[in-house]
């Protein structure tokens, strides 16, 4: 299926063969990373800027690299040392970027809802690296492809997200992008940190690790802020830690052996994640990480290089 | 000078009228009503066969942000909102810069009305200094000045014992207290109602529970202190019940609805306009519902636009920075008849009382009848005219509306203010 679309905004609004359309051409281009010179001609001339209004090296990172090995310009533009420090509105700042003439902006923000608004007002491409509470559809994509490599499919398979649901748009993302995909959900944690009506989203709800990882394919740990405990949502890191944190004790006794432990980073060691877990065998944690930039150069070349987007499949090694 | 309306559709709740009458206003009175009036000489005639001719609608809920915020409305442009609306008189909130919450302030709202205004214009006197919630304005000088009632809208008094003590202290001046029901613990850092829409969109809620509690705590007071409390904005299934049910019990508890808690619910959030954000949130097709029901029994006393104008900038960016509020007086009358009345959901003398004689029952305002002697304020609206909602055509200095682009039949075609004709479509 081709890419018609002029934004990578959501995971809902994307058909299951969209989805595949990405994992798939992510898939083609993880070789360019063991190549001895990293770089194809895809986006040569092409213009790409970083646009991060919350810190974020992983995904920066992930994304200038992948601009980079694509021969792309790129510019980071972190929103603390700039304009919004003087004052600018997000939205003019937006269009201030926009008179530039990019040709893709990469968006992180605070405020759920950024990124579409970010698309409205500009007439280039926009990929979403994370808007509020609301979706990181990238991150989705990279762990759906690590689950494809790691089991060789998605269909039938089972997913628990645990920790911190409703302020997660690596959950909101995952879900929509699972269920598209024919694997079924559980999301876990304490009631105070699973959104209201979160099964309208399409998954189950668990209150116990135990219950929630027996028998599962897929075990994402989501990363507690801190913060949650000042705002009353858990009495302390110490209690979170020992009904909600993943420990080889636990896993064993309760998760399949074939497990996939994922995490989305970056981990707190000791509180959702005993380090032995985090460093196990179990854990693909840098896999996801490493197909992260496989993923954001296969976006950024649907949505900028669609002329190109063959050839450097085909160079790629393609399917 | 007179005015002589002929051949319209008198629909008048307040003395069970609603026929074919003409109606002769006269020195700023009505002075006849009958099936036909002989024109006096010099007397302005308006030919209003197939027109609907109502008592002057009344807004008990709008924000003229003057003084302070002349960047979003002013007295002058207000109530030229106002009048383009059908209405002939509003109640303005408090929340200006300075606050009203001494007698200087509603002054200057009154002398700047005098001067500018187009409608009528009545403040409403803060509750507390600053809007704080810390202690009581000076409510009696308030009430003097021309205060017509008492709210720190925009903010709840969150303090029980205080907001007891000013339901007590203005029990002589026979207003009722106005109350922004809302839990602020309960709702702090929300920016939509909590439900299925705002788990999607990652954005965070306010539950109905925050306002429910708060209605429920007010509806104690008043039954504590025998006081009349008003709920603005009501907007919750919860809150209907409350307020049945308090009513039925004799408290003296009324409520009011917008038309946009009536017409639009949580899904509008969606597209992530920030013109679908404000206080109360939208909530859900089961709250419109009941909201719907309660205004047609009579559960809910009246309608009230909650006008809250905003600068363009300050409703454009991400979603929980916007401002809360929109516009709502040059939609009401259009967006409620085309959606309630039209398809026989809410009859017109119902929708016409809710507008006219009930908020001028609840507040003691002149007006909301067409009775011989009654004010001349009359609003004329055209059942048939097909209206595309046009905010770069409002008279408000803002914009910020969610029903940009609706389409609608039926709309005001004159306002009539002490027997002048004051806006005509």
């Amino acid at each position: 299926m081709g890419w018609t679309r002029k934004d990578l905004l959501t995971i809902r609004e994307l058909e299951a063969a969209e989805i595949l359309t990405l994992v798939d051409t992510a898939a083609s281009l993880q070789e360019i990373a063991s190549r001895e010179i990293k770089k194809v001609p895809a986006l040569r001339g092409k213009t790409i800027v970083n646009l991060f209004y919350e810190n974020s090296t992983r995904t920066r990172t992930s994304f200038e690299i992948a601009g980079k090995w694509l021969s792309a310009d790129v510019i980071n533009f972190s929103a603390g040392g700039s304009s919004s420090a003087k004052g600018e509105s997000f939205v003019d700042t937006a269009r201030n970027i926009g008179a530039m003439s990019p040709d893709v902006v990469v968006v992180r923000h605070s405020s759920s809802g950024a990124a579409a608004l970010l698309a409205r007002e500009l007439s280039c491409s926009v990929v979403n690296a994370g808007d509020g509470a609301h979706e990181h559809p990238t991150q989705a994509l990279l762990d759906l492809l690590t689950i494809r490599e790691k089991k060789g499919h998605f269909d039938g398979l089972s997913a628990a997200i645990v920790g911190d649901i409703s302020h997660s748009r690596v959950a909101r993302s995952n879900i929509h992008g699972m269920r598209k995909l024919g694997m079924t959900v559980t999301v876990a944690g304490p009631p105070t940190l699973i959104p209201p009506y979160a099964q309208e989203l399409g998954c189950k709800v668990s209150y116990r690790l135990e219950d929630a990882i027996r028998d599962v394919d897929v075990i994402m740990m989501l990363r507690l802020q801190q913060e949650r405990m000042h705002a009353g949502l858990i009495p302390s890191l110490r209690e979170y830690s020992r009904y909600w944190g993943l420990s080889l004790d636990k896993l064993r006794a309760h998760a399949r052996p074939d497990v996939l432990i994922m995490h989305p980073g970056p981990v707190n060691r000791g509180v959702e994640l005993s380090p032995e877990v985090a460093d196990g065998p179990y854990s693909v944690i840098l896999d996801q990480v490493a197909k992260g930039v496989a993923v954001r150069m296969g976006v950024l070349l649907l949505l900028a290089g669609t002329k190109n987007a063959e050839s450097a499949g085909s160079q790629g090694g393609g399917r | 000078m007179s005015v002589l309306i002929r051949g319209g559709r008198l629909v008048d709740p307040a003395n069970s009228i609603d026929g074919v009458h003409d109606l002769l206003l006269e020195d700023g009175k009505v002075s006849k009503l009958g099936a036909t009036l002989a024109a006096p000489q010099d007397a302005a005639v308006i030919e209003a066969a197939g027109k609907l001719v109502c008592p002057g609608l009344i807004d008990i809920h709008v924000h003229l942000r003057e003084p302070g915020y002349e960047y979003k409305e002013t007295v002058a442009t207000g109530t030229r909102a106002a009048a383009a609306g059908g209405f002939t008189a509003v109640c303005c909130m408090a929340n200006t810069h300075p606050v009203n919450d001494n007698r200087s302030i509603t002054d200057y709202i009154l002398a700047k009305a005098k001067s500018e205004g187009l409608v009528r214009v009545y403040p409403i006197g803060a509750v507390t200094r600053g809007l704080e919630g810390k202690e009581l304005a000076e409510l009696a000088e308030l009430a003097e000045a021309g205060c017509v009632a008492f709210s720190d809208d925009g903010k709840c008094v969150m303090n029980a014992e205080l907001y007891r003590r000013a339901m007590e202290y203005t029990l002589p001046f026979g207003m009722p207290v106005i109350s922004h029901a809302e839990d602020h613990t309960l709702s702090r850092g929300g920016c939509m109602h909590e439900g299925v829409v705002s788990t999607e969109l990652g954005l965070r809620g306010i539950p109905a529970a925050a306002e429910d509690v708060m209605v429920a705590r007010d509806v104690l007071l008043a039954e504590l202190t025998g006081a009349h409390v008003h709920i603005a904005h009501l907007s919750t299934a919860g809150a209907v019940r409350l307020v049945r049910d308090a009513k039925a019990r004799g408290v003296r508890v009324t409520a009011e609805v917008t038309p946009h808690h009536l017409l639009l619910t949580d899904e509008a959030v969606r597209g992530w306009n920030p013109n679908t954000k404000m206080a109360p949130p939208l909530r859900t097709k089961r709250d419109t519902e009941a909201l719907i029901e309660a205004l047609a029994d009579g559960t809910i006393d009246c309608v009230a636009t909650d006008h809250a104008p905003h600068a363009v900038a300050e409703k454009e960016g991400e979603f929980d920075h916007a401002a809360n509020g929109i516009v709502g007086l040059e939609t009401a009358v259009t967006l409620l008849y085309d959606r309630l009345v039209r398809p026989g959901v809410l009859p017109l003398a119902t929708l016409v009382a809710r507008l006219s004689r009930d908020p001028a029952r609840l507040l003691n305002l002149p007006g909301g009848s067409l009775a011989v002697g009654a004010p001349a304020d009359v609003t004329v609206l055209d059942p048939d005219a097909a209206v595309t909602v046009d905010p770069a055509r409002f008279a408000s200095k803002s914009r910020n509306t969610p029903f940009g682009g609706w389409t609608a039949t039926g709309r005001p075609w004159k306002t009539i203010v002490g027997g002048k004709v004051v806006w005509e479509a």
